[in-house]
């Protein structure tokens, strides 16, 4: 691999030496002002944070903002702490946090299975996509986050109904990537597959697999949220524990901060995913030649 | 047109072939009419057309990726259906598996056939060293150059051994000097195995320089306008044979029969708005 990287690397002229010679500059000034750029940034983000949410807590001091309705950030902040040092209400932080992660990371794992099963499955065989689309459509623009009353109706306060939410609105996310990927294969390289010899079963696992991965993996980012997203809503529904339980008892007591600090919490959890997925990624499409430009915006 | 005395023993054989594809608007669209083709074993037989006319279409029908609408292909004697056993493909554009390395993109094929992942290795490292590539096993295809990427898929089609090989403008990509280098690969390597070779090109000067054969198609739907047998000498050297003056009256030769087609394809492609 080594050997390989540096044979790649030798060959090639470095345009920035081109440039200097062009410029006739030299190269210190060059690198610094990158670096001094990204300081920079870095230091007006967390001042876009200090000007937030010390105006928020400036305009709680001078009676503009209503803590009762709005909270606080140091409120908010107090509020973490008790949960963290004196455990909440229901048992300790700890204790909610695992739960609702436990419930989100199963919706998660089952409905990113499902969906990329059905997906490739769909995607390559017709009879089954014209059998089923009409019905997925519909299933697609039904406001499934809904079902989530009947999940606890049918299943109980208890970690169920709130993975099984997690998984409908895993599901359709990635369904559709996996299923859109799976019509995108190159057609190239089915043709080339068959002539090489390979079987149905070993085209799908080697070819259309991989190749549908890039849009696959697309899905997973928003997905996470998504089993967060039910996990939460379901505790809020009813449950006997989780971070939804947390937020509903806050929003009952009248305690905004509550309902934030939870917030943050939950914000905090995703965030983590987040950087795990795309650890994942990157290791998952090394085949790939590094993308430029662009960046990791999703919403 | 001469019949040949034992149709059986062909590589390849096509008897009035036609091809049709239904258009998107609708239409029926007449790719192939009538062509008759035949590749003895071990031969080298170049195609050259006006762009349009059929040349890869008649490839696909010879694997077995589509089927023709009228007319029979065999290989070998046996009537194609379903993908040909025993066939090689170089694609027109590049198509080795972007997410496998060097090595398991050649590996592929015997894999896909079953041999185990070790004696699929050694055979894919052999031909990685035949086709000069010893060392870039652990790259990525976006990793290699366009013509290390040529030879990763002339590696990938040979491990399997093919008695046929079909090759869709394999070099038409690279630059001049890498492509006769190409050739003369591909002709020492052809000597090996030496399995029937449809080979498809633009360039009339590496047709005759590689084939045994010079097939000139007419302008869409593509039938056979004329067959040239190229008698030079082998083992050739692409970059030396193309001085002789035998190799020069041929290309005049053939070029005359070529001309006319390409202006026909050029004119109608100029002329021809679409309906
Ligand atoms: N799947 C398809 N559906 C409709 N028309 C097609 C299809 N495949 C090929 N054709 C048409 O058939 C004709 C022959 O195509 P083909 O690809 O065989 O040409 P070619 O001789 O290989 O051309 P080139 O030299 O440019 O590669 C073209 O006019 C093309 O538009
Ligand atoms: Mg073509």
């Amino acid at each position: 691999m080594t050997r390989a990287r540096e044979a790649a690397d030798t060959p090639r002229i470095d345009p920035a030496a081109m440039e200097n010679l062009e410029l006739d500059e030299p190269r210190p000034p060059r690198i610094s002002r990158r670096v001094r750029r990204r300081l920079v940034l870095y230091v007006c983000r967390i001042a876009l944070v200090v000007i937030v949410l010390g105006g928020w807590e400036i305009g709680v001091n001078t009676k503009h903002i209503d803590p009762f309705f709005w909270g606080q950030p140091s409120g908010v902040w107090r509020q973490l702490k008790t949960w963290i040092t004196d455990g909440t209400a229901q048992g300790s932080l700890a204790e909610q946090i695992l739960v609702t992660l436990q419930e989100a990371v199963y919706g998660f794992v089952i409905g990113v299975v499902l969906g990329v099963v059905l997906g490739i499955a769909l995607g390559r065989n017709r009879f089954l996509s014209d059998l089923l689309s009409p019905f997925i459509k519909v299933a697609n623009s039904i406001p499934r986050i809904v079902l989530g009353s009947l999940f606890s109706i049918a299943f109980g306060f208890g970690i169920t109904s709130k993975v099984v939410l997690a998984v409908v609105l895993v599901f359709f996310g990635v369904f559709f990537n996996a299923f859109q990927g799976t019509r995108e294969v190159d057609r190239n390289l089915l043709s080339n597959a068959r002539i090489l010899g390979a079987s149905r079963w070993q085209t799908t696992r080697q070819v259309v697999l991989p190749s549908a991965f890039t849009w696959i993996l697309a899905s997973l980012h928003v997905s996470f949220g998504f089993a967060l997203i039910g996990a939460v809503v379901g505790e809020l529904l009813g449950a006997d524990k989780g971070m939804g339980l947390l937020i509903r008892n806050a929003q009952n007591n009248f305690s905004p901060n509550g309902v934030l600090a939870g917030m943050v919490i939950i914000g905090v959890i995703a965030l983590i995913a987040e950087g795990l997925i795309t650890a994942l990624e990157n290791r998952l499409l090394r085949w790939r030649p590094p993308q430029t430009g662009g960046g990791d915006v999703n919403i | 047109m001469p019949m040949s005395t034992n149709p059986a023993t062909n590589a390849i054989e096509l008897r009035g072939v036609t091809k049709r594809f239904a258009t998107p608007s609708g239409e029926v669209f007449t790719a192939l009419r009538d062509l008759d083709m035949e590749v003895a074993p071990g031969e080298f037989c170049a195609v050259v057309g006006p762009t349009g006319c059929g040349k890869s279409t008649t490839l696909t029908l010879v694997s077995g990726l589509e089927r023709a609408s009228r007319g029979t292909v065999k290989v070998d004697g046996r009537p194609v259906s379903g993908i040909t056993p025993g066939v090689g493909f170089m694609f027109q554009t590049d198509a080795v598996f972007p997410w496998k390395s060097v090595l398991d993109n050649v590996a592929a094929g015997p894999r896909f056939r079953g041999a185990g992942r070790r004696k699929a290795n050694e055979a894919a490292r052999d031909w990685l060293r035949r086709v000069g590539l010893a060392g870039f096993e652990d790259r990525y295809p976006h990793q290699l150059s366009g013509g290390m990427r040529k030879r990763v898929a002339l590696a990938q089609s040979l491990i399997n051994e093919p008695r046929v090989l079909l090759m869709d403008e394999p070099f038409s990509a690279l630059d001049v000097q890498t492509r006769s280098i190409m050739s003369d690969e591909l002709l020492a390597l052809w000597e090996q195995t030496r399995p029937a070779v449809i080979f498809v090109t633009h360039d009339l000067e590496e047709a005759i320089a590689l084939a045994d054969k010079v097939i000139v198609l007419t302008a869409g739907p593509g039938r056979i306008k004329a067959t040239f047998q190229i008698n030079l000498p082998r083992p050739r050297k692409a970059q030396e044979i193309r001085f002789t003056d035998e190799f020069v009256a041929l290309y005049s030769e053939i070029w005359e029969a070529l001309r006319s087609e390409v202006e026909t394809a050029y004119a109608r492609s100029t002329t021809e708005v679409a309906p």
